[in-house]
């Protein structure tokens, strides 16, 4: 009853409205848009605003499973919490020259800016500053006994973004296990960077001691240790991850040499 | 007082009478938005791969057409004649945006799995094409029934062609929730020695335009009216 009343008063309010101003003007034109475009903003604002704890903690656990999975842990979005400070033992952030900057272990706070875990590497990648202003985070897992460092990558496909981590075993050349996403590749060609046929083509090979560290070649030419085969059709797509893992590579080699250093010394 | 009583007055439709039971029932047979006016196709063959991916495809379509219809039949009498499509639109991609949001909070694999189909939701033509063509000049009653009508109307599209698909392509079914089952027995599949091999063509879109195709096929021979001469 309530409420047909009051829809009753706000319909007779709108035809007096309807009657009084003229909806062809100019001028209420611009006023409709004006008010239109803040309301528009102001629901647009309360939702994001509300949703984006939720969202967070979704790409922080979705970022989780990505790293474990790198090196064949698998877990769900309900362990990934529990599971990853299991595995990951600490998690570094390195300058450019691969001295480590900040070390952490422990529980990820997604709030804490300094934690290595929330270093925005594709953010730093998009900012397109030089390697010398930005930090590079480094995970140092540990499975079966043995350490393994993940590496994050980001690079460019054919279309947009290209992402993923790559797992060097303890012995800092032998790849220890891949793992790649994209945003928007085409589907059947290079979207398969993220199918397990290719990540698997990484296990066991190793990186060569100059630049470049890694190929990744046309189809079936693949012969060496330092190289895997690319996707048929999806050659820019390859391209781009041979790129990104040389580029983000030559950084964290550097960090891999002075770890060697120090321990033969 | 008496503008009041005009507004008031009218002896009020039933919610089930024969002209509201045809915006609903119309859409899903021979007005259908995909079979008959050939709209949204785009979607109904890039979403329709699993059948889980249709559900939720269907349901925030359905969601945005409902919210855009009733929030433009409410603003009919406002919305300048000048500037309609673009508000439409707005409407429409704020409604989109939300859908997007939520989906990223609650159902992050699914958004996902989604990815950008979610954002082109924008330029499905059925929900522009109900707005222009129904909201802008009935009241927000009819105009849900409109949308309900033709959001159900795309959703069963989707959701037959996405079962016949995820059957004969992946040799299972999917539901929001439940993941996906596979109910065929591993060693029918000739990788295991058997007999049987999903048919890989199903996967890909072209696939689903035949479906759709097959289904207008049907409607067609069943319903002489809706041939073009």
């Amino acid at each position: 009853m309530f409420f047909s009343q009051t829809l009753t008063a706000v319909k007779s309010v709108f035809r007096i409205f309807d009657m009084a101003i003229n909806k062809n003007s100019t001028g209420y034109t611009f006023t409709f848009s004006i008010i239109m475009v803040v309301i528009v903003g102001l629901a647009l604002a309360f939702t994001s605003l509300n949703l984006k704890p939720l969202q967070k903690k979704n790409a922080a656990d979705k970022q989780m499973i990505d790293i474990l999975g790198a090196i064949q842990v698998s877990t769900t979005r309900e362990n990934a919490k529990t599971d990853f400070p299991t595995f990951v033992i600490e998690r570094v952030s390195l300058d450019s020259e691969g001295n480590v900057v900040k070390s952490m272990s422990g529980g990820i706070n997604t709030n804490d800016v300094s934690d290595p875990f929330n270093l925005d590497v594709k953010k730093d990648y998009r900012s397109k500053k030089p390697a010398s202003e930005l930090n590079f985070p480094l995970y140092i897992c540990e499975k079966d006994g043995d350490k393994i460092y993940v590496i994050p990558v980001v690079g460019s496909g054919l279309w947009g973004p290209i992402w993923g981590y790559i797992a060097i075993a303890s012995d800092m050349h032998t790849i220890y296990g891949a793992k790649f996403d994209h945003k928007t590749e085409t589907p059947g060609l290079g979207a398969e960077i993220k199918e397990d046929f290719f990540t698997e083509k990484f296990k066991g090979k190793t990186l060569n001691e100059v630049a470049p560290f890694f190929k990744v070649l046309k189809g079936g030419s693949s012969t060496d240790i330092h190289s895997v085969d690319g996707i048929t059709g999806g050659t820019i797509t390859s391209k781009g991850v041979e790129e990104m893992v040389n580029r983000t590579l030559a950084i964290y080699l550097r960090y891999f040499d002075k770890q060697t250093n120090s321990n033969a010394k | 007082m008496s503008t009041e009583n005009s507004i008031a007055s009218p002896k009020r439709e039933s919610l089930f009478s024969k002209k509201n039971k045809k915006l609903l029932k119309d859409p899903l047979g021979d007005a259908n938005p995909i079979t008959i006016q050939v709209l949204g196709i785009c979607s109904a063959l890039a979403i329709t791969v699993q059948l889980q991916q249709a559900v939720i495809m269907s349901l925030s379509v359905l969601f945005v057409m409902i919210g855009g219809n009733v929030i433009v039949s409410m603003l009919r009498n406002l919305i300048p004649d000048r500037i309609r499509i673009i508000v439409q639109l707005v409407i429409i991609a704020s409604l989109v945006i939300i859908v997007d949001e939520v989906l990223k909070a609650y159902l992050p694999d699914v958004s996902e799995k989604l990815s950008v189909f979610v954002g082109l939701i924008i330029t499905n033509c059925i929900i522009m094409g109900r707005l222009e063509a129904f909201a802008l000049a009935n009241k927000p009653g009819p105009s849900v029934l409109d949308a309900i009508g033709n959001g159900l109307g795309y959703a069963w599209i989707l959701l037959a062609v996405s079962v016949v698909r995820e059957i004969f392509g992946s040799g299972a079914i999917s539901m929001p929730g439940m993941g996906q089952v596979k109910f065929l027995p591993e060693e029918w599949f000739i990788s295991a020695g058997g007999f049987y091999e999903n048919n890989n063509l199903m996967i890909l879109p072209p696939m689903a335009l035949v479906v759709v195709g097959v289904i207008i096929w049907i409607q067609r021979s069943r319903n002489k009216s809706l041939i073009e001469s």
